[in-house]
Order: C-alpha cells, then sequence, then structure tokens
C-alpha cells in the first residue's frame, strides 16, 4: 500500500449500518415466504424498475467493477466495448424475442425451458454445468474479496482489536460474508437477494460517482485527460483493423462477433443468473422491460467503472513522461513512479517472496486490480471512503449472492425434483431450496479455500466451463426460431460445440503466452495477437459448430409436433401484445431507443 | 410482493447522508487535502441526504394515492 489507511469510526459505522440493513430487509421478507416459488421466483410479483437494476447488479459483482477499472487502465476507452457492444444489443434482444418464452412458457429456469422445449439430457447437461459454475463463481468472489481486504490491510486494526492474528484477516472475511448472504438469502429468498442487488446499485453510484468527480478535478477535466493519454487509450473503434494497432489486441470482426455476437448473447440471453431476475417481473409486460431497464443505466456506467481506471493511468503515467509507444503491448510501466509519488498502478508483487513481478522485457508487470481500491483510499477521506468500501463489499456480496440465488433454484427444480424426488408436496421443496441455500454457501467457502490452496486447477475448470458456455446460444437461437430443431440435435449441437471450443484452444495459442492452460495444449497450428482475439475465435469456432450439427442432426431426427411446441417456439406463439401505455414502457419502442443511444456513444467515441 | 423497496433505500440514504454531513461539519479542513481541499463528506452527504428524501417521498406518495 502507498498511504497507511486507518478506518475511522464513521467509516466502520457505516460499514455495520449496510450489513444491519442487508439482514433486515431479509428479516421483513421472510413473513411473504410461503412456497418454493416465493422464495425461488420471488413469487413474480417483483416490479419492473427494482428486477432491471438487480438484472444490472447482478452482473456488476466487485471482480467486475475491479475488472473494468483495470481494463480500462490497461486497454484505454476501447473496453467499453465490454458494455456497448458486449451487453446492449444481447440486453434488447433477450427483453423483446426471448421473455416472451421464458416467462410466457411457465418456465421456472433456463433448464427448465431447454426440458420443455427440447428434452431432458439437454436440460441435464445444462443445469449440471450450470450449478458447478455458479458455486464456483460465488466461491472465486468470496475468495477475490478476502484477498483484497487481507492486501489493503484496513480492516488489521479490527482484527487486532479482537485480540486474533492477521491471518484471521482472510478467514474472518470469508466467514463474516458467508454469514450475511446465507442469512439474507435464507430468510427472505430471491426477492431478498433482490432487493440487495438494487441497493447494491444506488451504492455502487454514491460511492462512484464522487471518485470518478475527484478524479477528474485532479486530472484537469476531460481536455486534461485526452493531453495526458495516448490518442490510441481514447478511441473505441479506430485502429480495429489491424490487431496491432488498438490496445485490444484484436480486429473488428473477431470483437464484432465473438464478444458483440456469441459471448454476449451467450451470457445475457441463456445465463440463469441475470434472466432469472427478469423471470420474476410481476408480469409479461414487465419481464420484457427489465433487461431493456437495465440497458440504460449499463451504457452510461463505462463512466463509473471504466473511467477510474483512464484516470489512474493518465494520473500516474501521463503520456508526456515518455516510455510507451502506441498500440498494443504498450506497457506504462516503465515510467512507474518516477512522475507520480502516489502509483495507482502498483507493480505486482509475487505473494511468496514479495518480489515485484518482472515479464520478459525487464520491466515490472502492473498490477491493474488495485487501480479501484487505490483509488478509493487516495480521494476519500474518512467517511466517504466508509462508503465507497461499503459499495465494494456490497458489489462483492451480491456477487456470491446471485450465484446462490440461481444455484438454489436450478438445484431445486432442475436436479433435485426431476431426478431426485419427482413428486412431493411444495413444503418439502421449499425446505430443499433453504438446505440448497445453505449447501450452497458451505460449498462456496470450500471453494474460497480450494482456489486459495490451488490456482492453477481453477483455471482448468473455469477454462472448462467457458467451453461450456461458448456455444449455448446457438441451442437457445434454433430452439426458439426454428420448430424443426429436436431434441437429439440441441443436445449433441452443445457437445460438439463444446468440443470444438477445446480443440480450437488446444490448438491455438496468443503471442507470448506458454502452452498450457493458456492454449496450445495439443499442438500449436495458429498463434493469436492477443490472448483476447484467441478467446474469441474459440467462442465463434464452438458457436458455428454447435448451430451447424444441431441443425443436421435435427433434420435427422423425430421432430415434436406442433401442440406441444406451442408457447415456446416463435412461429407457434402469439405475439404478445400486453404491454399498453405510453411508447417508452413498450419494449420495442424502448429497446430501439436504447440501441440509439448507445450508437450516439459509439460515435462520440469513435 | 412484500415491501416498497423505495422505503428501505430511502432510510438507508438518509442515514448515510445525515452521517456524512454531520461528520463534514465537524472533522475540519486537514481531513481534505486527499480530495483535493474540497470537503466531499459534507457536500455528497448532503446530495445522498436528498436523493434518500425522495425515495421516501416517491414511496409515501404513491401509498397515500
Amino acid at each position: 500500500m502507498n498511504q497507511s489507511t486507518e478506518l475511522q469510526w464513521i467509516d466502520y459505522l457505516i460499514i455495520l449500518i449496510y450489513f444491519g440493513f442487508v439482514l433486515g430487509i431479509g428479516f421483513v421478507l421472510r413473513r411473504f415466504i410461503r412456497s418454493s416459488s416465493d422464495f425461488l421466483a420471488s413469487g413474480r410479483s417483483i416490479p419492473a424498475w427494482v428486477a432491471g437494476l438487480a438484472f444490472l447488479s447482478a452482473n456488476l459483482g466487485a471482480q467486475e467493477v475491479i475488472g473494468m477499472a483495470a481494463s480500462g487502465a490497461k486497454y484505454g476507452i476501447a473496453t467499453s466495448h465490454f458494455y456497448w457492444l458486449g451487453a446492449i444489443p444481447a440486453m434488447v434482444f433477450v427483453g423483446i424475442f426471448m421473455m416472451p418464452f421464458y416467462y410466457g412458457s411457465k418456465a421456472r429456469s433456463v433448464p427448465d425451458y431447454l426440458s420443455l422445449r427440447f428434452d431432458e439430457k439437454t436440460r441435464g447437461f445444462n443445469a449440471i454445468t450450470f450449478a458447478l459454475m455458479t458455486i464456483m463463481s460465488s466461491g472465486i468472489s468470496m475468495y477475490a474479496m478476502a484477498l483484497l481486504i487481507q492486501t489493503l490491510h484496513i480492516f488489521d486494526s479490527a482484527i487486532r482489536a479482537l485480540g486474533l492474528p492477521q491471518t484471521w484477516v482472510f478467514h474472518a472475511s470469508i466467514i463474516v460474508s458467508a454469514v450475511i448472504v446465507l442469512g439474507y438469502i435464507f430468510l427472505g429468498g430471491l426477492t431478498s437477494a433482490i432487493y440487495n442487488e438494487v441497493l447494491q446499485f444506488f451504492l455502487i453510484v454514491a460511492g462512484f460517482l464522487p471518485l470518478v468527480t475527484l478524479g477528474l478535478i485532479n486530472v484537469g477535466g476531460w481536455q486534461g485527460l485526452k493531453e495526458k493519454l495516448q490518442p490510441a487509450y481514447l478511441h473505441a473503434w479506430a485502429g480495429l483493423n489491424n490487431p496491432r494497432d488498438n490496445p485490444l489486441g484484436v480486429e473488428w470482426f473477431s470483437l464484432i462477433m465473438g464478444l458483440g455476437f456469441v459471448l454476449s448473447f451467450g451470457y445475457w440471453c441463456t445465463d440463469f443468473l441475470v434472466v432469472q431476475r427478469a423471470m420474476a417481473a410481476d408480469s409479461m409486460a414487465s419481464a420484457r422491460r427489465v433487461p431493456l431497464i437495465a440497458a440504460v443505466p449499463k451504457m452510461l456506467f463505462p463512466f463509473l467503472v471504466i473511467l477510474p481506471g483512464l484516470l489512474a493511468l493518465a494520473l500516474t503515467h501521463p503520456v508526456n513522461a515518455g516510455g510507451a509507444e502506441g498500440g498494443k503491448g504498450a506497457s506504462p510501466a516503465a515510467s512507474v513512479e518516477a512522475t507520480n509519488p502516489v502509483s495507482l498502478i502498483p507493480p505486482e508483487t509475487n505473494p511468496e517472496t514479495g518480489q515485484i513481478v518482472k515479464d520478459d522485457k525487464g520491466q515490472p508487470v502492473l498490477n491493474y486490480n488495485m487501480v479501484i481500491p487505490n483509488m478509493l483510499l487516495r480521494y476519500f477521506p474518512s467517511g466517504m471512503l466508509g462508503i465507497g468500501l461499503t459499495a465494494l463489499l456490497a458489489s462483492f456480496m451480491s456477487g456470491m449472492a446471485g450465484n446462490v440465488t440461481a444455484f438454489n433454484t436450478v438445484w431445486t427444480y432442475d436436479i433435485y425434483q426431476s431426478y431426485i424426488r419427482r413428486e412431493a408436496d411444495d413444503r418439502h421443496y421449499l425446505r430443499m431450496a433453504q438446505f440448497a441455500t445453505v449447501f450452497g454457501v458451505l460449498a462456496s467457502v470450500a471453494v474460497a479455500y480450494f482456489v486459495a490452496a490451488f490456482n492453477n486447477i481453477m483455471d482448468v475448470l473455469q477454462l472448462v466451463f467457458a467451453f461450456v458456455n461458448a456455444p449455448l446460444f446457438a441451442t437457445f437461437l434454433l430452439g426458439m426460431f426454428w420448430k424443426r430443431a429436436t431434441g437429439h440435435g440441441a443436445f449433441f449441437g452443445l457437445l460438439s460445440g463444446t468440443l470444438a471450443a477445446a480443440l480450437h484452444h488446444g490448438l491455438t495459442l496468443s503471442e507470448g503466452a506458454v502452452p498450457g492452460v493458456k492454449g496450445g495444449w495439443i499442438v500449436v497450428v495458429h498463434t493469436y495477437e492477443s490472448q483476447m482475439a484467441q478467446n474469441f475465435w474459440t467462442a465463434i469456432y464452438a458457436w458455428v459448430v454447435c448451430f451447424f450439427v444441431t441443425i443436421i442432426v435435427s433434420l435427422f431426427t423425430q421432430p415434436r409436433p406442433d401442440e406441444e411446441l406451442r408457447g415456446l417456439v416463435y412461429s407457434l406463439t402469439e405475439k404478445d401484445t400486453s404491454a399498453r401505455g405510453p411508447w417508452y414502457t413498450r419494449p420495442v419502442p424502448l429497446g430501439i431507443g436504447v440501441l440509439i443511444l448507445t450508437l450516439i456513444l459509439n460515435i462520440i467515441f469513435f | 410482493m412484500g415491501i416498497d423497496l423505495r422505503y428501505p433505500i430511502g432510510l438507508l440514504f438518509v442515514i448515510f447522508g445525515l452521517l456524512l454531513v454531520f461528520y463534514g461539519l465537524f472533522s475540519g479542513t486537514a481531513a481534505y487535502s486527499r480530495s483535493l481541499g474540497i470537503d466531499v463528506n459534507l457536500w455528497w452527504g448532503l446530495i445522498m441526504l436528498v436523493f434518500g428524501g425522495l425515495m421516501f417521498f416517491a414511496a409515501y406518495r404513491k401509498r397515500s394515492k
């Protein structure tokens, strides 16, 4: 840490009040939980704006917030592609075209839709991989939080005051977060998680808006920021003709198809973690509005979460200090410390030796993930610091809670009720859902300690899950818009898409990477300019293979009769006309408006 | 289902706003060298207070309708 920061009583008080509130919401909501549907689907009663903000926040875990600022410092304004290209179009699509099937089919989860539309094996494959993934993400989120708290030394004095050794900072972070998350979900179920996600949304804005404002004042406004950064960091699209001309190291085709289509639609349209929020809405009209309402703040969030990265870069490594050239891989590390005594982007240190990590050119590797925490500590006095840390803790915890609520639903409905105990009264399933919540949190704790001990195994597992996810959207697209698609087609399409992803990853590598978990573990036949380009192409191959295998297998297998597919496929479903009222409350005009605004943002920051 | 979410949001922001405003009023200027000499606790506390109040007001108005 560059400056020793001891929290004052006011900071502790703010954090404690927040914890109290979170649990208090759970206690208040407890008396509304009477059935498994109340607990797992909020009894389908959430107003559109609440579900919309939760839809956004469920994705806005602290790793996302910290990671976006880190990418902002690493890649510049081009990071906004992850929002404007990699989220908004998919959010509009799921709201306008897909929610009618998710909500209207009375499916209780995304895997449940797959079983209604296709068959049990497709649902089983999706449900089991998804359940494993949520537990893992929740555990990783927990680990990341504990590690960050340990690194920042912010709660050291509290641990000392309790008479515990320093190493307990890590354990205490895990225990406290687990108890709180478990507490409020166990009491209030999905509603509790959704309410706290909305609270987190407002806290993030309350914590980050003044941070960005202070940073901008310090750097001399927007003009000052532009002068202190290289031109390559100030454009989203310029230089995308050649991967070597832009900081991302990708070209426009793989960016649009890989990020903008396959990965983005795969996440926003099929990941039950976010879709669950929209499915909890109080009506079909609300459910369709949920992703569109979420898209409005989403398109503005780059100014809150990516801009801090740019500010940190401009403040610590201004371009006139020399050292860095434009384009991909230009590391501003050379001028570290020389220009500014307070480094907002510190070099990475080896946790065992304490030595600074250097790259193959002998330059220090920067730890971009410290941008947000360091900015908070740099600009916020006691008081505001409490708000900023609360915002960060809130996103860590709702990141966990989002995964746990998605897990307990998929476990209860798609695994337990489908394969273990089919006929039981609803009370039994409610108890099972509560038990699954306890199990989910305990398993997350286990994962957190597992990650701490075996980082490498975790990387491999995450990679496997990325392979499973990549082709998913092809399955849903065909399932919803082509009534001829069959269960066998979907299942074998998914399998071969996953296999294609693994194969592509095993045959390619990015520049400077060693074969292994980064790719090339079969044999290297192609080398990409960056790991990002490799990831995008892996996704594109997986999607294309899944798409065509599904079509081919479907054509050779028996289709389901039309009557069985009513409400599940576009051509056999009545158009939803339930939204009446002014144009800005109807999905299609709202969606078009969102897309136009996003286009304008892209033009401004071209 | 449940409660109007604007009440807890409003309450939390009013409490946080009040805490920040009072802390900002009594903490002295020395504490604000980090925030470029701006008493961000006072100013941002006021904004949070107003926002919390508006949330409360909106929820209250809907109920009395």
